[in-house]
């Protein structure tokens, strides 16, 4: 039964995935066929981390976007979650305005953000009457982007883990405050452990997501000056009309070393124990 | 890059899937590209035009009602001359077009002059057509042609229309304040400290999309060292880290101040607000920021080219880029694509189509100009009295250079307020010394 999923992943992935590698050693402008692709053995990479000045704050912005989603957006969504658990008046409107943004699509989130952070019409600077140049500051701007991502990273997360908590047999809670637990206590000794399946699902996505990252900054301002990502690098070297393919599919492959450096040791681990212990 | 044809560039599906295409697109684009590996022979002789029938399909990239309510008005007399059909395809190509002349899904296109051009010709995606310029050649003027051609001597464009990038200003506003349009670079300061003493910024600015500035390059650049000089620099022949090329950028530094600050922030249509709303007072902008105003304001716009800064170059180059058409590689219907060709060269056309739209004048000399608004009529004077006609930075140099290396150079230089000149000189020309050998 797994034959056929397994083989339309070899064939859609795995090997289009080697063949980005194979052509990560050439030079080649996407016209005339694969003979026409001249090898250049490790160039290709020498000239990414030696003369391709956006590469390394790519790089690093990408670690960044990693580290905010993992350390700050995600324990938000699960704190929110913990707090609409609790049936307090109005949960199923905040329920619904927390997860609202996570229906819209990142691209359509850039415009909406677009609009506040303007630096002469947006809401923002005039609400406040300040003079922030929101998208255009590079010091600043990653964090601009940061907090329309969150916006709609939290949502998500707060949802996925409102429905492991929910899953969470009430008796073992019930039993636990007999026992004189406080609410920290039952948090951290009951409800925590028993989200195991949970938070490997919101890792894996936080981490998917926080990699792909492309539509938002693409919208704000086309992934330049500040907002630089791997995934922008890349479109821009290939897709567009540059087409030096075989430089973009070095990018594409650092980039896939990266995700799998990152998920594949969580995910050994995560797996390997018994997830019902 | 994007010269704004009204649809936002970001928002279009094909945008977001390219998003999606990371890894998977590396290795979807050779498979296309091996599909119409097939040969590399010329179209047939295409000088039947005289029974040339049947149906052109016509790639317009564009979907916004101002180019084509204008194309189809020009089909519509196109066809009822010849009973050739034109079947317009309003995808938007620019992202993708080594995939689109690729696959060719159509006969004729519309693209750029100049080096853009010239990159798919060698790249042998389009043919020449040599054969309509020998129809229409006298009417299109000599450097117009040298646009139009590529390295080996033959044309691969057939022109349409061009628009110039002028600074623009409001007739009132300087009429109040008692300002003068200036001629030189000390005018020009000195008219921006009198705007300033006034409480008006400048010059608007913007460079959140990256190629706003080039345009700013593009002029400092051929008013400081000439539009020999520039052409030579963007075709990879000169290097980045001259001297010249650092003056350039040192002049660019020294106008900063009377330019509207935070431009990596502001999209141009922002930009073009501060003008419109008399909080700047002027806006260096291709023409087609025109259509940023109300009709008003409209009325009340004027422009003059950009001021001379040396004056063994005067202002005799100007950045007007050049639309036209191509015809791709093997075009199902040759005949019939060679006779819309030379129709879409003459003036009939060219008059046609500018009905529709008022911010750019035709490249067919003998062009009844009576129906052209007095912006036209100017624009078509300030480009025909330019003795150089440059195409922009993107058109003018590689693709895989323009907007990867000298886009975000152009952002750091805006950045750091021009503090690193000699930091991103350096690294322009280490960046072209490796991707024009490739």
């Amino acid at each position: 039964m797994l034959g056929i999923p397994a083989a339309l992943s070899i064939l859609l992935v795995w090997v289009p995935a080697f063949m980005s590698a194979a052509l990560s050693l050439t030079t080649w402008n996407g016209v005339g066929g694969f003979s026409a692709a001249e090898p250049v053995g490790a160039e290709n990479y020498r000239q990414i981390a030696t003369n391709y000045p956006p590469f390394w704050p790519a790089l690093q912005h990408n670690l960044i976007w990693l580290g905010s989603f993992l350390f700050i957006a995600t324990p938000i969504g699960l704190l929110l979650a913990v707090l609409l658990d609790k049936e307090i008046r109005g949960t199923r409107i905040y329920q619904t305005a927390i997860f609202l943004p996570v229906v819209l699509s990142l691209a359509l989130i850039g415009f909406i953000w677009q609009l506040l952070y303007s630096p002469e019409q947006g809401l923002i600077n005039n609400l406040f009457n300040a003079d922030v140049d929101w998208i255009g500051d590079s010091s600043i701007n990653l964090w601009s982007a940061m907090v329309a991502a969150s916006w709609r990273h939290v949502g998500y997360v707060m949802v996925i883990y409102l429905a492991g908590i929910k899953a969470v047999d009430p008796a073992l809670r019930e039993a636990a405050a007999m026992d004189g637990a406080n609410e920290l206590q039952v948090f951290r000794q009951v409800v925590f452990p028993s989200l195991r399946t949970t938070n490997v699902v919101v890792l894996v996505i936080t981490i998917i997501e926080s990699l792909r990252a492309f539509d938002l900054v693409y919208v704000l301002n086309h992934g330049r000056n500040g907002l630089e990502l791997l995934s922008v690098l890349i479109t821009e070297n290939i897709i567009g009309e540059a087409t030096r393919i075989g430089f973009g599919s070095a990018i594409a492959v650092i980039l896939l070393m990266v995700s799998l450096g990152v998920i594949i040791p969580y995910l050994a681990q995560a797996l390997r124990k018994d997830p019902t212990s | 890059m994007e010269q704004p044809t009204a649809s936002f560039p970001g928002l279009d599906r094909r945008s977001l899937l390219k998003g999606m295409g990371l890894l998977g697109a590396a290795a979807a684009i050779p498979g296309l590209a091996a599909c119409a590996d097939t040969g590399t022979a010329t179209p047939e002789s295409k000088k039947s035009a005289g029974k040339a029938s049947g149906t052109v399909r016509f790639g317009l990239n564009a979907n916004a009602a101002v180019p084509t309510a204008g194309y189809d008005s020009v089909f519509a007399a196109f066809e009822q001359k010849t009973g050739i059909k034109v079947r317009t395809n309003k995808l938007l190509y620019t992202e993708q077009i080594n995939n689109y002349l690729t696959a060719a899904p159509d006969d004729v296109l519309i693209w750029n002059a100049g080096y853009r051009m010239r990159f798919f010709a060698e790249k042998q995606l389009v043919s020449d057509v040599t054969s309509v310029w020998d129809q229409v050649g006298s009417n299109i003027s000599e450097a117009v042609k040298q646009a139009c051609t590529a390295k080996d001597g033959k044309q691969y464009l057939v022109p349409f229309y061009n628009y110039p990038w002028v600074t623009y200003y409001r007739k009132s506003v300087f009429e109040k304040r008692g300002y003068a349009v200036p001629k030189t670079l000390d005018e020009l300061t000195t008219l921006a400290s009198q705007m300033k003493r006034d409480g008006l910024t400048p010059i608007a600015f913007a460079d959140k999309e990256g190629w706003e500035a080039m345009g700013t390059f593009d002029i400092l650049n051929m008013r400081v060292n000439g539009y020999d000089f520039h052409i030579q620099l963007l075709d990879g022949k000169e290097s980045w880290d001259d001297d010249r090329v650092k003056s350039t950028f040192d002049t660019w530094r020294r106008l900063l101040p009377i330019h509207q600050p935070q431009a990596l922030g502001r999209t141009w249509q922002e930009a073009a607000q501060a003008l419109g709303q008399e909080k700047a007072g002027m806006y260096f902008m291709g023409s087609f920021a025109v259509d940023q105003f109300d009709d008003a304001t409209k009325e009340d716009l004027d422009f003059f080219p950009f001021p001379e800064i040396d004056s063994e170059h005067g202002q005799d180059a100007i950045d007007a880029p050049i639309d036209g058409f191509m015809m791709v590689k093997r075009p199902d219907n040759a005949a019939a694509s060679q006779s819309l060709l030379e129709y879409l060269a003459s003036a009939e056309a060219a008059e046609l189509y500018l009905k529709t739209d008022t911010n750019d004048v035709a490249t067919a000399q003998n062009v009844d100009t009576s129906n052209y608004t007095v912006l036209q009529k100017k624009y078509a004077d300030v480009i025909g009295s330019s003795k150089n006609v440059a195409q922009y930075l993107d058109r003018d140099t590689r693709p895989d250079f323009a907007a990867p290396v000298v886009l975000p150079a152009i952002q750091d230089f805006l950045k750091g307020n021009g503090a690193d000149i000699d930091g991103i000189t350096r690294s322009l020309q280490s960046q072209a010394k490796s991707i024009f050998a490739s």
